[in-house]
């Protein structure tokens, strides 16, 4: 089952980066990293119980922390970002450049 | 064999779903979508001997953070969903290319590796049981990287009350203010309300004045706009010429409105739309 | 031969023993009077005048020391400290007959000009740099000729070039006047080049550039042929020598006291001083490097002659007939021991009279608002008697009138070069005819005949404190020559330093050549008085023969530096500028160019949008996980 679980997640994974590349609402993209995240903890707790030691979840779990507080920090930046300029869309922020 | 079916119908559907979330235009869907893989995954982790992190990933993931997705929709507009024409050129093409390129290299290398037997966790667990195992592993060996992600978590909400908040730079206007305002804007008085017909007397329906011509402002915009979308317009060809030319100046505005950047006329316009009356500038 | 030289001792205690007292004052009154600068405003030229006068005390001290020593024993040298220890260069100073002459002369005549200069300057409000620069050059001066080595000596010689430069231009807000400074340094620069190399060939052969050690020879060879030919150089262009004589003449710019000091009295001899002080060294009597000397001074003694006739300018006159006197200076210092000590006897005599002509024709000056050309003056005699009468008394002694000092050193150097040259000899006798014609010229035009003056010309006597100097210098003029060459004072006190000749001199008061000279001298004297006394002089300068025109253009001097140094220079620079633009430039800008242009197109990668930064990450780490498995397969 370890194999599928892995499959799984790989799908999961590049589904999510396809997102980011394709959306352009920062807040779609955003629930796509988010996916991408998610679908690392579910290899992590693959691997966990694969080889029978539970560290695979204590990484998925401090992943989950981390996730939250990019979450809450990146949000604000994009409400800021919206605030400011009217758009949520990633190619409106394009000032910096040649 | 119960853990082959949950898979395979948790799989489909989280696959369906997250592909869902990419492809949906209004983002509401897509942050549903996602609840939907989250909570997928949530049962998978139950599956594979993970309880406290199939509980984690309801309360943290599908509660607290989707619920933060959802308030963030709210606040920059449910309205605005994207268009689907690419502008980038072959970004798309490139996209997918590559994201099916990487899914296949990782499906070759996890086909292509040979596993040990499962260990289970029956093993490490068999002290004390899962839980004490988890809280021996995080309040120990973990116990620094812990409590570094408290310090984490205080530094994320003081960013995001830093960032969220908006220094007020002028005074809050008074009530006088705003009737000044008001009176010296091309419209003093408040904006028609919609019309009342026995057919229909929904917000959409403009009022009619009294040489019976339609009266365009009594229309919301957004509403007028949303009508064209999705061809709502009464049989009235009056009243649907009116809600249409609502929605015309609507988009004419929405050209104009992303270049006013500074915050305080993006101010100026958020307080003009609190107000019922329609003081444009 | 009995051309030896006393060796040098080591002295130390009393007067000589401190002798860098002298180069000391001067230096300290340049210090105070430059850092503290404008706090010194008010009693600035009197400190210059002090630090001159104590220099000048210690010299007449350690003079009157020297000669109760023994007269073998005159050579002092007196150890200051180690300058370059590598090289074992030491500085000292070597105090004898030759350069306590030299260190008399210089504070006496400059202590002299400095109290003229407090009149002279008395409304230059930058009197006190003024009288700074003097001191300095007063000290660099005795440095170059009490230097115990070569090395202190190119000291003092680079320092008088500053000096000099520094007076020049003096009032660099006319352009003429900074560009003759300019021109008086670059022209010694090549002179300076020529003594710099000549100090390398004598340390690369002897390994010491002090006079104590380095051996006096009797026959010439290669080595010593070329270190005299650039020792020469070096001499004509610190001395204003053919064919490094352009720039004294522009040099006149400066104030007419700098003009006396520098380039009449004392800088422009260290040229001869250098000569002599070398000459046991390298320029051995009848040598080729003598010769060489001997006809740069009679060629120069002529062109300074002829320029002399031509010119209008008081001051350039007066420039013209310094180099013709120091060309007979050079002549003298060609001829061996004798020839010395005329040639440093008319020296000193010129600097006495000299001086006297420059302060007097600065005092004409004062008196006709900075007025410098003749043809503008004219009888002055009575407006100004007592500039007249030391001026008259300088111009006699210049042209050799018999008993002056002037006719005993000058027909000292001319009897000398016949005994030694005829042809040389000649030319100095024909120069001495010129000369009484120019001079003659100038007080005839200047003194006699009818006033020309400008409209708003006030001539007036000077103020006390500038005619006292002049009436010192006049005396000095009347009487020094005849003190220093009967019974060969100067050359019997020389002798330790300079070599002996072999049979004494003995002056004749009646000889061929000098009776000839006087002839000359006369006739040349009568033509001008008939000539600017007795005929009308035009205020306008007439057109003039060609003779007239070569001799006013400084005999086309410039006009060859123009086209044979200039020019090429010139043509050299744009070939090298073309290079450099083109060669140089073009590869470093093409690059730069190259680079430029590859970033330009290069930046466009960077859109500005992340999605797209997004894409090439992940296709990057796509191509990453690829070839991780590739290396894992394999």
């Amino acid at each position: 089952m370890t194999t599928h679980y892995l499959v799984l997640s790989g799908l999961l994974f590049a589904i999510g980066a396809m997102g980011v590349l394709i959306r352009r609402n920062a807040i779609v993209v955003f629930m796509c990293v988010e996916l991408m995240l998610n679908a690392c903890n579910l290899a992590f707790v693959t691997f966990s119980r694969q080889v029978g030691n539970l560290e695979g979840q204590i990484i998925a779990f401090f992943v989950m922390v981390v996730a939250a507080a990019e979450v809450v920090v990146g949000l604000a930046i994009i409400v800021t970002i919206f605030r400011t300029r009217r758009s949520a869309s990633v190619d409106d922020a394009n000032l910096l450049k040649y | 064999m119960g853990e082959t079916i949950t898979f395979w119908v948790l799989a489909v559907v989280s696959v369906g779903a997250a592909l869902g979330m990419v492809f949906n235009r209004k983002a509401v869907y897509s942050a549903l979508m996602l609840g939907t893989v989250m909570l997928c995954l949530a049962v998978l982790y139950a599956v594979q001997d993970a309880p406290f992190l199939a509980a984690v990933q309801i309360i943290v993931y599908t509660g607290a953070i989707m619920m933060l997705f959802l308030f963030v929709l709210m606040l920059v507009g449910v309205d605005s969903s994207d268009s689907f024409v690419e502008t980038l050129k072959g970004q798309r093409v490139w996209a997918v290319l590559a994201g099916i390129g990487f899914a296949t290299l990782i499906i070759l290398a996890v086909g292509n590796a040979i596993f040990a037997p499962e260990v289970g966790l029956a093993q490490v667990t068999a002290q004390g049981g899962y839980i004490r195992s988890i809280a021996l592993l995080i309040f120990t060996k973990y116990v620094f990287a812990f409590e570094i992600t408290s310090a984490l978590l205080i530094t994320a909400a003081l960013g995001a009350m830093v960032l969220a908040h908006r220094e007020r730079l002028t005074d809050k206007p008074t009530q006088k203010d705003l009737s000044r305002a008001r009176f010296l804007g091309d419209r003093p008085s408040p904006l028609p309300g919609p019309g009342t017909y026995a057919t229909g007397n929904a917000i959409d329906m403009p009022a009619l004045l009294p040489d019976g011509s339609a009266a365009e402002s009594s229309v919301n915009r957004y509403i007028a706009r949303y009508d064209v979308e999705h061809d709502h317009l009464p049989d009235d060809p009056r009243l649907a010429e009116a809600i249409k030319h609502r929605a015309e100046e609507d988009a004419d505005e929405r050209e104009i409105a992303p270049r006013a950047e500074e915050q305080d006329a993006e101010a100026e316009v958020r307080d003009a739309e609190e107000t019922p009356n329609e003081v444009t500038k | 031969m009995e051309s030896e030289i006393a060796q040098i001792t080591q002295h130390t205690g009393g007067v000589i023993g401190n002798a860098w007292l002298m180069i000391a004052f001067p230096l300290l009154g340049a210090f105070i009077l430059l850092v503290f600068n404008r706090l010194t405003d008010r009693w600035g030229h009197l400190l210059g005048v002090a630090m001159s006068l104590a220099s000048f005390v210690v010299a007449v001290l350690a003079f009157f020391e020297l000669i109760g020593l023994g007269e073998a024993e005159r050579r002092r040298a007196v150890h200051l400290y180690e300058f370059i220890p590598n090289l074992d260069i030491n500085m000292g100073l070597l105090i004898d007959p030759l350069s306590i002459s030299f260190a008399l002369l210089i504070t006496g005549v400059g202590s002299l000009i400095h109290i003229y200069s407090i009149g002279y300057m008395a409304h230059d409000e930058h009197r006190r740099r003024f009288f700074a620069y003097l001191n300095l050059f007063v000290a660099a001066m005795l440095l170059l000729v009490l230097a115990d080595n070569y090395v202190g000596l190119f000291i003092g010689w680079e320092g008088v070039g500053l000096a000099s430069y520094l007076l020049i231009g003096f009032w660099q807000f006319k352009p003429s006047a900074a560009v003759a400074a300019k021109k008086a340094f670059v022209v010694n620069r090549v002179g300076d080049l020529g003594l710099l190399v000549g100090m390398f060939v004598i340390f690369t052969t002897y390994q010491t550039l002090s006079f104590a050690e380095l051996k006096p020879i009797e026959v010439e060879n290669g080595t010593t042929l070329a270190i005299g030919l650039l020792l020469l150089l070096g001499a004509c262009g610190k001395s204003a020598q053919l064919p490094l004589q352009s720039w004294l003449l522009d040099a006149m710019e400066g104030p007419t006291p700098v003009s006396a000091l520098i380039h009449a009295a004392t800088m422009v001899t260290a040229g001869v001083y250098l000569v002599v002080r070398s000459g046991a060294y390298f320029f051995p009597e009848g040598s080729g490097a003598a010769l060489a000397v001997a006809i740069v001074g009679a060629a120069t003694l002529l062109a300074g002659a002829i320029i002399g006739c031509a010119k209008d300018d008081i001051k350039k006159g007066l420039a013209g007939s310094t180099m013709s006197q120091i060309g007979y200076m050079m002549l003298g210092a060609g001829l061996g021991p004798a020839g010395y000590a005329f040639a440093i006897g008319h020296l000193i005599t010129h600097g006495f009279f000299k001086a006297d002509l420059f302060l007097g024709a600065g005092s004409v000056m004062h008196g006709m608002n900075d007025e410098v050309n003749m043809r503008k003056y004219g009888g002055l005699r009575k407006y100004m008697p007592l500039t007249f009468w030391t001026f008259f008394i300088g111009y006699l002694a210049i042209i050799g009138f018999p008993l002056l000092s002037g006719y005993f050193t000058k027909d000292g150097i001319i009897e000398t070069a016949i005994e030694h040259n005829q042809v040389l000899g000649w030319l100095a006798v024909l120069g001495a005819g010129i000369t009484g014609f120019y001079m003659s010229r100038m007080v005839f035009m200047t003194f006699f005949g009818q006033k020309r003056w400008a409209e708003d010309a006030h001539p007036h006597e000077s103020p006390t404190v500038m005619t006292v100097p002049l009436i010192v210098l006049s005396i000095g003029a009347i009487f020094l020559g005849g003190y220093l060459v009967l019974s060969n004072r100067l050359l019997l006190f020389l002798a330790p330093a300079v070599g002996r000749p072999e049979e004494l001199p003995t002056f004749h008061f009646v000889s061929v050549p000098g009776i000839t000279t006087l002839a000359l001298v006369a006739v040349g004297a009568g033509y001008a008085w008939v000539r600017y006394a007795q005929a009308e002089v035009p205020v306008v300068q007439p057109r003039g023969s060609f003779v007239t025109t070569f001799a006013r253009r400084d005999l086309y001097g410039d006009a060859l530096n123009e086209s044979l140094l200039m020019r090429p220079g010139q043509w050299l620079t744009r070939i090298a500028v073309f290079f450099d633009n083109r060669g140089v430039d073009g590869l470093v800008n093409g690059l730069a160019a190259g680079i430029g242009g590859s970033s330009g197109r290069l930046r466009r990668i960077q859109t500005g949008f992340a999605r797209t930064y997004a894409l090439s990450i992940f296709i990057g780490a796509a191509l990453l996980t690829g070839a991780l498995l590739l290396v894992g397969t394999i």
